[in-house]
């Protein structure tokens, strides 16, 4: 029994302050003016994606309790530069990433509604539930949730917002006569949680999607869990074919407890990519990329974080040194903890003395190649394998470079896709739940 | 000497200032539900800008509004609803050029670090065009929706003078947020960014600063997680009634805007402002002193106070306000502001009593009558808000050598 083929959904990442994003080329340009977010935007928006994706990060990064100044650092508050977007795109989703930590949700909600107004339906929130006391320093709220208060308070946190976006009725503006609002078509909202205390009335209309669309990026079981019962499309880290598709069955699999149906949640692994003529060609500018993404002090920074100790003396071409990890406390600020070092720097060691790699070639190796490489036909033809083969719904594509990193994929890939069926000609909806085959956004 | 030109903006909320406006939007071609579009006011601040105008404001609150001081009215037959205002100037941001954006965000309930980025960038994507006007939310309604805070007592309209420890510690607090928004503001010096591909760095940490702020009610990090933006600090824009207002002013806004009804008025509280401005040890340049007002305008004599006295009848009430309303001609109100300015104040914050009727009043009747009495510019002569107000740019308070 064939099925139907399925849509590819694509979305634009703006690059973000790691070292995908590489800046030592004569092509990358600011990281903050507003013409590089409009330049990519609207490259989107040409490739005729469904929406575009701002990271979020509230402290700067640090390694060795200093300022991490290898990566590219600094970014704008995402909601703002969004709704400058919508002046200068039309028809692209704008999605945010918001931490369910330190802000509360009437705010939150307020500000997701009057973005969906402003851009006529293309708000999009990806919660994150990420919470240290790192970033905490930057907050009246300070401190940090425990791992299992962290999804409690974002469940509770949405399902306040969608409250929030639910309370005005769709025609409390009556529009003319005597009237300027219908009073008790604005429902009140009280709400007593564990995490939340708030009552009063929603000051935005009811928004052109009515709820703004939900992204979850977190992988944890809780994290799963919570992207089953509440959100529209997970992005997620599982971007190989094997891992995808596991991945995709986990969490698809969970939605029927919720009483959703598997189209009710996108689920779009980030992926970078490497074009060429041939596929020799697109082999050697993945591995030039590669190259400018890990420098030599990139390499040694990378190797710190495993090792816990100054390597600075080390020569990035040179091998890897015989030292043991220092365990007594991480380096990092801002990051994920790498979890078993020991058996990391272990595995890495093993790696390099079987292909004798330098250090900068090690972390090259470990630290990941390019999600797709090779010709635009052949990278067209992955993507669409991957999506047929359920390991994803599509991809959230994450350039290397700022802000004409998407350029090529456009011109070349994007159509493509569209000769195969498998990529909207055009965009059929005004919204981002349209484009994303969502539904309308009611209860 | 001849006098400096006046500086002249204006105060943009709803269908304008008199509650009933709205009954006048069909006849100026607008549904009332273009207010909850951008459209609507994107056609605003173009036209502000088209006036020349050094900036426009937009109004803010959590709670719903309403015609009592604190609490929701269920009232129906005037606005209510309203969009987040920072996000409101970014999407006007584009599609103008000059014009100087300066939301209101609250100093009692939003983080300062988010209110701090959120301003800075729209500096980013407005070329340097933001500002910012804190404002203290002192009603218990908007601290229920927020919930952060417990214990809040219902908001009196004599709170002020009455200068209870609530309120003090709120407009203390304020200052306290506007202080960290300013550090994380300069907490980027200028020339961070270096791409020094020889050593492999992004930028030169040693011009990334924390500003280590511990107060009373919180304490932040930093550095910024956003760049220095285009004019260095964004000019902040308070609106103040009594002299804890006016410390707040003196402490951290580079524009006061005051309520003075009469001359009178203007000559004393142009001196308590400088007294507070004394008392708090300010440094540097100056506050700028402004007078806000409500206008009907028309050319007409007397066509002013007549639809004045018809949006009140279709309001069932006389419209009062913290400000002077005044209704009458370009002309009476040039008269107005002049003798005004003569007694202290160096600009206006107009606030439209019906949209877009009486902003037209200001851009294409008074801003001309002005120009021709040498008393507003003839085009804009600067980029940025700060040029504007003719602010230098400042470097960053951490840089060497800076003046601090
Ligand atoms: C693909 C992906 C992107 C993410 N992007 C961000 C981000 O921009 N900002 C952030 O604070 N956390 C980000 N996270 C972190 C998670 O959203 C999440 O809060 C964190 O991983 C903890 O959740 P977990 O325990 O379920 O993984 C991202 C995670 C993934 C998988």
């Amino acid at each position: 029994m064939s099925r139907p083929r399925k849509q590819v959904h694509l979305a634009a990442h703006f690059p973000g302050v790691n070292n995908t994003t590489v800046w030592a080329d004569p092509e990358s340009k600011s990281q903050i003016d507003f013409s590089s977010f409009r330049h990519l935007a609207r490259t989107a928006e040409r490739g005729k994606f469904d929406f575009f994706f701002l990271a979020e990060g509230l402290r700067l990064r640090e390694l060795k309790g200093r300022i991490h100044d290898l990566d590219v650092v600094g970014r704008p508050e995402s909601l703002t530069v969004l709704a400058a977007l919508a002046a200068v795109t039309e028809r692209l989703g704008l999605a945010a990433t918001i931490n369910a930590t330190f802000n509360e949700p009437y705010e939150v909600a307020r500000r997701l509604a009057t973005l969906d107004h402003l851009s006529e339906g293309r708000a999009a929130w990806n919660v994150v539930t990420t919470s240290d006391a790192f970033t905490g320093e930057n907050f009246r709220r300070g401190g940090y949730l425990d791992r299992a208060d962290r999804y409690t308070r974002a469940e509770e946190f949405v399902r306040l917002a969608r409250e929030l976006w639910d309370s005005w009725e769709p025609d409390a503006l009556t529009g003319a006569g005597d009237g300027f609002v219908r009073p008790e078509a604005i429902r009140p909202f009280s709400f007593q949680g564990r995490h939340f205390d708030v009552a009063g009335h929603f000051t935005v209309p009811r928004s052109p999607q009515g709820r703004p669309v939900v992204i979850q990026a977190g992988d944890s079981d809780e994290g799963r869990e919570f992207a089953a019962r509440t959100a529209d499309v997970i992005f997620s880290r599982h971007g190989t074919l094997d891992d995808g598709k596991a991945f995709y069955a986990d969490v698809k699999g969970r939605l029927a407890r919720y009483g959703r149906l598997p189209h009710q949640l996108k689920i779009l692994p980030a992926a970078t990519f490497a074009l060429g003529d041939t596929e020799e060609e697109a082999a050697e500018r993945a591995a030039a990329i590669r190259r400018q993404q890990v420098g030599p002090q990139t390499a040694i920074a990378f190797l710190e974080q495993v090792w816990g100790r100054d390597m600075s003396a080390y020569d990035p071409d040179g091998p890897l040194p015989d030292v043991d990890p220092d365990l007594s406390d991480g380096v990092w600020g801002g990051r994920v903890p790498l979890g078993d070092r020991t058996a990391l720097a272990a595995k890495w060691r093993a790696l390099a003395e079987e292909k004798r790699l330098s250090i900068r070639e090690l972390v090259i190796e470990v630290t990941g190649r390019q999600s797709f490489i090779g010709t635009p036909a052949a990278v067209a033809a992955l993507i669409d394998r991957f999506v047929q083969e359920d390991a994803a719904d599509g991809f959230i594509l994450v350039p290397h470079l700022t802000p004409g990193g998407l350029d090529d994929f456009v011109d070349r890939v994007v159509p493509l896709l569209q000769e195969r069926g498998v990529f909207r000609a055009d965009y059929s909806g005004t919204t981002l739940r349209d484009h994303l085959g969502l539904g309308p956004g009611s209860n | 000497m001849p006098e400096r030109p006046l500086h002249l903006s204006v105060a943009l909320d709803g269908a304008g200032w008199h509650p009933a406006a709205w009954r006048d939007l069909p006849g100026s071609g607008w549904a009332t539900s273009d207010l909850f579009g951008a459209r609507y006011w994107a056609d605003l601040v173009a036209e502000a800008e088209r006036g020349l105008l050094d900036f426009v404001t937009f109004e803010d609150a959590f709670a719903l509004q309403s015609s009592l001081f604190d609490g929701p009215d269920g009232r129906g037959d005037q606005v209510r609803g309203r969009f987040d205002a920072v996000l409101l100037a970014a999407r006007v941001a584009p599609l103008t050029s000059r014009i100087g954006l300066v939301p209101t965000a609250t100093t009692t309930h939003t983080e300062p670090f988010h209110v701090a980025i959120g301003i800075q960038s729209l500096d980013h994507v407005s070329l340097g065009r933001a500002g910012w006007r804190p404002q203290v939310s002192g009603r218990r309604t908007d601290a229920a929706h927020f919930g952060r805070r417990q214990g809040f007592p219902e908001l009196r309209p004599d709170a002020l003078t009455a200068q209870s420890e609530h309120v003090r510690d709120l407009f203390d607090e304020a200052a306290d947020a506007i202080e960290v928004a300013r550090r994380l503001w300069d907490s980027w010096e200028d020339d961070a960014e270096i791409r020094d591909t020889a050593t492999g760095r992004f930028v030169d940490r040693d011009k990334l600063h924390y500003i280590d702020f511990t107060g009373r009610w919180f304490g932040v990090k930093g550095p910024s997680i956003t760049p220095r933006s285009p004019q260095g600090l964004p000019p902040v824009v308070a609106l103040a009634h009594d002299v804890v207002p006016y410390r707040l002013a003196a402490l951290g806004a580079d524009v006061v805007l005051i309520t003075p009804h009469d001359v009178e008025q203007v000559r004393s509280i142009s001196a308590q402002v400088r007294e507070a401005e004394a008392e708090t040890g300010r440094a540097g340049e100056p506050l700028q002193v402004y007078a806000d007002l409500v206008v009907f305008l028309d050319d007409e004599p007397g066509a002013a106070a007549v639809r004045r006295a018809r949006l009140d009848d279709l309001d069932g009430a006389p419209y009062v306000s913290d400000a002077l309303v005044f209704a009458g001609t370009p002309g009476e109100l040039a008269d107005l502001l002049l003798e005004w300015r003569a007694a202290g104040v160096e600009g206006y914050r107009l606030r439209p009593a019906s949209l877009p009727h009486d902003l037209l009043g200001v851009t294409r009747g008074l801003a001309p009558e002005l120009r021709a009495r040498g008393a507003f510019r003839a085009a804009y002569e600067a980029e940025t808000l700060r040029g504007h107000l003719g602010l230098p740019r400042p470097a960053s308070r951490y840089a060497a050598g800076a003046a601090r």
